[in-house]
C-alpha cells in the first residue's frame, strides 16, 4: 500500500507552478478541543454537516440566482430526503479519479437511517448540513462554524459528523 | 470543516471528520478523524459499494465512542480498488485539478468574495 497524499504539499507546488506566489494558508492550530460521548450512541441524535455542497435536485437552478449566497453560508436539508433526490455541485474533488455520482459516498444520509433502525444510533436530527466554502477561515469561524452550532442546539443534536470533499 | 468540528466539539457536541485528506485535517487539528485512502470526494467509501459505506460508517461511529483524546486518527482498512496511480496523477499537468468551468466558476466565486468583503458584507 503506499503512501497518503501530501495535499499541503501537492497544492503549493501546483499552485506556484501557475504562478500563484504566495502560498495558501492552511488553518493550524496547537490546541484541539474535545467533548467526550455523554451517552450512548443508540440514545444519540445525529446529524451531518458537510462542504460537498449537496443539494436538492428540485431546487438546482434555484441555487444559483444568488450568487452571493454561496460564499460561506450554512443551509440545511431536511434529513427525510431520499438520497436519489440529492446531487452535488461540488467542483473540488479528484474528477478524474472518481465522481460524486452516488451522494452516500460523501454525505452519508442512508447510512445514517439504517444504523437508526439497526439500534446503533438513537435519532437522525430533523436537519443536515452544508456549508458553502467562504474563501475566509475567520469567516468561518466566526459566522459559519457558530450558525452550525446554534442549528444543531436547536435540533437537539448530540453528534456530528462532518465530511469535507 | 475541520474548523466546525472543532467549535461544535468545544461547545459540547461530539463529531467525527470522515475524510481523504488526512494531512489537511490532521495540521488543522480536529478531536476524531476517520481517513480513507480515496480520491477527494468519496470519504465515506466507494460511490454505490454499499457494503463498503456500511462499514466505513460503522468505524466512524465506533470512533466516536473509543477516542479518549483529540488528535485520534484511524484508517479504515479499504484500497481504491483502481490502483493508486491517482495519486501521482492528482494536481500535474497531465491532469488539472479543475477544469475551464470549474476554474472560471472559482475565479469568479474569488473576485465575488472580495468585492463584498469591500463592501463589508460578508
Amino acid at each position: 500500500m503506499s503512501s497518503y497524499v501530501r495535499y499541503i504539499d501537492k497544492t503549493r507546488e501546483y499552485y506556484l507552478a501557475q504562478g500563484y506566489e504566495t502560498p495558501y494558508r492552511w488553518a493550524h492550530f496547537d490546541e484541539v478541543p474535545f467533548t467526550p460521548l455523554k451517552k450512548p450512541l443508540s440514545e444519540c441524535c445525529i446529524t451531518i454537516a458537510s462542504t460537498s455542497d449537496v443539494a436538492l435536485k428540485s431546487e438546482q437552478n434555484k441555487s444559483d440566482e444568488n450568487g452571493h449566497k454561496l460564499i460561506g453560508n450554512v443551509y440545511e436539508i431536511p434529513s427525510d430526503v431520499k438520497a436519489t433526490d440529492l446531487f452535488s455541485k461540488q467542483e473540488h474533488y479528484d474528477r478524474h479519479a472518481t465522481n460524486l455520482d452516488d451522494v452516500n459516498a460523501y454525505f452519508p444520509v442512508t447510512r445514517l437511517h439504517e444504523f437508526v433502525v439497526r439500534g446503533r444510533l438513537g435519532s437522525v436530527a430533523p436537519y443536515l448540513y452544508g456549508v458553502y466554502t467562504a474563501y475566509s477561515q475567520k469567516r468561518t469561524l466566526e459566522i459559519d462554524a457558530p450558525e452550525v452550532l446554534k442549528r444543531c442546539r436547536e435540533n437537539n443534536v448530540d453528534v456530528a459528523v462532518l465530511t469535507p470533499v | 470543516m475541520s474548523l466546525v468540528a472543532r467549535h461544535l466539539e468545544a461547545n459540547g457536541i461530539a463529531t467525527v471528520v470522515m475524510a481523504c485528506a488526512k494531512d489537511i485535517v490532521e495540521y488543522c487539528g480536529v478531536p476524531r478523524l476517520l481517513f480513507t485512502d480515496f480520491p477527494l470526494g468519496n470519504p465515506c467509501g466507494e460511490p454505490f459499494n454499499v457494503e463498503q459505506q456500511r462499514k466505513i460508517f460503522s468505524m466512524a461511529l465506533d470512533l466516536l465512542e473509543s477516542a479518549r483524546a483529540p488528535r485520534t486518527t484511524v484508517q479504515t482498512p479499504f484500497i481504491w480498488p483502481h490502483g493508486d496511480k491517482w495519486k501521482e496523477l492528482f494536481m500535474s499537468e497531465a491532469q488539472p485539478f479543475l477544469d475551464e468551468k470549474a476554474t472560471e466558476n472559482w475565479q469568479r466565486a474569488k473576485e465575488e468574495y472580495r468585492k463584498l468583503k469591500k463592501e463589508g458584507k460578508v
